[in-house]
């Protein structure tokens, strides 16, 4: 239960920590909040043989708005996303969410961009990102570029992140207006990995007919898993119990693919999808409807 | 031997500088190197919360931090609580007074996770102390008298207050 033996690399910038990452290709590995890898090498799963020290990075931590929407610097900890007054304000479900990452002693440390790439498919920070459309800025000592969330994600613990790239910023867009969202998840304690979660996120017309939705669920299968055809359902109709019902049922029977554990089997995953769609549709759609002024029903 | 790296670190308001091993957890070089054994160290990959500390002001897990990375910052651990031999610290005296701990294991943690957590909420509910404690793991006590010993010390700093 002891860490092997590493080289540890404190930078002095970021220019420099994707210099050692680029000399060292996949050897070296930047050291965020540590609260996954840090677990990981002790149990000796993980054995880099440099570890690039990205904590005292003042200029990844971060949390900003501009005309494309928010911009949160990859070292920023949870704690401080979980707080801070612009991400309540113009990312709701990215703030309703971060009180459910597992407790304030790991927030403290955790960070934004350390659960990004680490991508954990029980994790809600990936599907938060799947669900509000954000784009991830990877940069490397040769350049920069922009990754659609839905792109990044490519499977357990594995992201569209090349070896010599870090991930700096994660970006949210705006949301619409006339837009709800909600997250519910399901876990045996408070600050447990979920069972199953879901982000629902809808925009309604001045009707309150659903224009937009979109679902994704933690735990659910190889990474953030989105549900097409369930979101589909909704287009074009009232939010009726009738209408979320169908739609919890497409997901949790059709579209998700839930592994099972030791604390729970597959069937019971669907189930609890089947309720927490229900719950998220409905808050989702309330919330799309106060925004407009609309009482739904 | 791998290569040692020069740690500075205030702990309990007293400054410390040694020279350690990258990959030395922060729980060992307390109880190790500055022979602070209050910190206790249960499962090291985050899930007991019998290493929580407090850095700079945070509680964190010791056990997921290395050592080297605490150089420059600021820790408080259980042995920093106490005013003196003879006075503990309020939470401690309520935690004594409710019978909080059976074989103490868990107790330095969760003195760590909740001495923050009250003085932000100063008036906690049983479910806010209940959720402020899950991430510290008892397995004597059942939990109840901890809620317990939380609650009196709540009610003493708001009598020590007025």
């Amino acid at each position: 239960m002891k860490p092997p033996v590493f080289e540890y690399v404190v930078p002095e910038s970021l220019d420099v920590a994707l210099a050692v990452i680029a000399e060292h290709g996949g050897d070296a590995k930047p050291l965020a909040g540590g609260q996954s890898l840090v677990p990981a090498m002790n149990f000796r799963v993980a054995q880099p043989a440099v570890l690039v020290d990205l904590n005292p990075l003042a200029e990844l931590d971060y949390v900003r708005q501009d005309d494309d929407g928010l911009r949160i610097g990859a070292m920023t900890r949870q704690r401080r996303v979980e707080r801070d007054a612009l991400v309540a304000e113009r990312a709701p479900l990215l703030h309703e969410t971060m009180p459910h990452i597992a407790h304030p002693q790991i927030r403290n440390r955790g960070t934004i961009g350390g659960s990004l790439a680490h991508a954990d498919p029980a994790a809600e920070l990936p599907v938060i990102a799947v669900a509000l459309d954000a784009r991830i800025k990877a940069r490397s000592a040769s350049g920069e570029r922009s990754i659609p969330a839905a792109e990044f994600f490519q499977g357990i613990f594995t992201t569209a992140l090349n070896p010599d790239e870090l991930l700096v910023e994660v970006a949210f867009p705006a949301m619409p207006p006339w837009a709800g969202s909600s997250f519910v998840e399901f876990a045996r304690r408070h600050g447990d990995y979920a069972l199953m979660g879901v982000a629902a996120v809808v925009t309604v017309d001045e009707r309150a007919v659903c224009r937009q939705a979109r679902l994704v669920y933690l735990n659910a299968g190889d990474g953030p898993v989105t549900a097409k055809q369930a979101a589909q359902l909704l287009l074009g109709h009232l939010p009726s119990p009738e209408a979320i019902e169908a739609a919890a049922n497409m997901a949790a029977d059709s579209e998700i693919t839930p592994f099972g554990n030791v604390h729970a089997t597959a069937d019971y995953q669907r189930h609890l999808a089947r309720v927490l769609t229900r719950r998220a549709l409905k808050q989702a759609f309330e919330r799309a409807g106060e925004s407009i002024g609309l009482v739904v029903r | 031997m791998p290569p040692l790296h020069s740690v500075k670190v205030t702990v309990n308001g007293k400054q410390y500088e040694r020279q350690t091993e990258a990959r030395t957890l922060l729980s060992d070089f307390l109880r190790h190197e500055l022979g602070l054994t209050g910190t206790h160290v249960g499962c090291e990959h985050g899930v007991c919360g019998a290493c929580t500390i407090l850095f700079d002001g945070q509680p964190i897990r010791s056990c997921l931090t290395f050592a080297v990375q605490a150089n420059g910052h600021a820790i408080t651990t259980v042995e920093g609580l106490a005013k003196s031999q003879d006075e503990l610290h309020p939470l401690q005296q309520a935690f004594w007074e409710a019978h909080g701990l059976q074989c103490g294991f868990c107790t330095s943690g969760i003195l760590m996770t909740l001495v923050p957590f009250l003085e932000e909420n100063p008036n906690p509910s049983e479910h806010e102390i209940r959720e402020a404690l899950s991430g510290n793991l008892c397995r004597c006590t059942g939990y109840q008298h901890i809620v317990d010993a939380v609650m009196l010390a709540a009610q003493k700093y708001a009598t020590s207050k007025t």
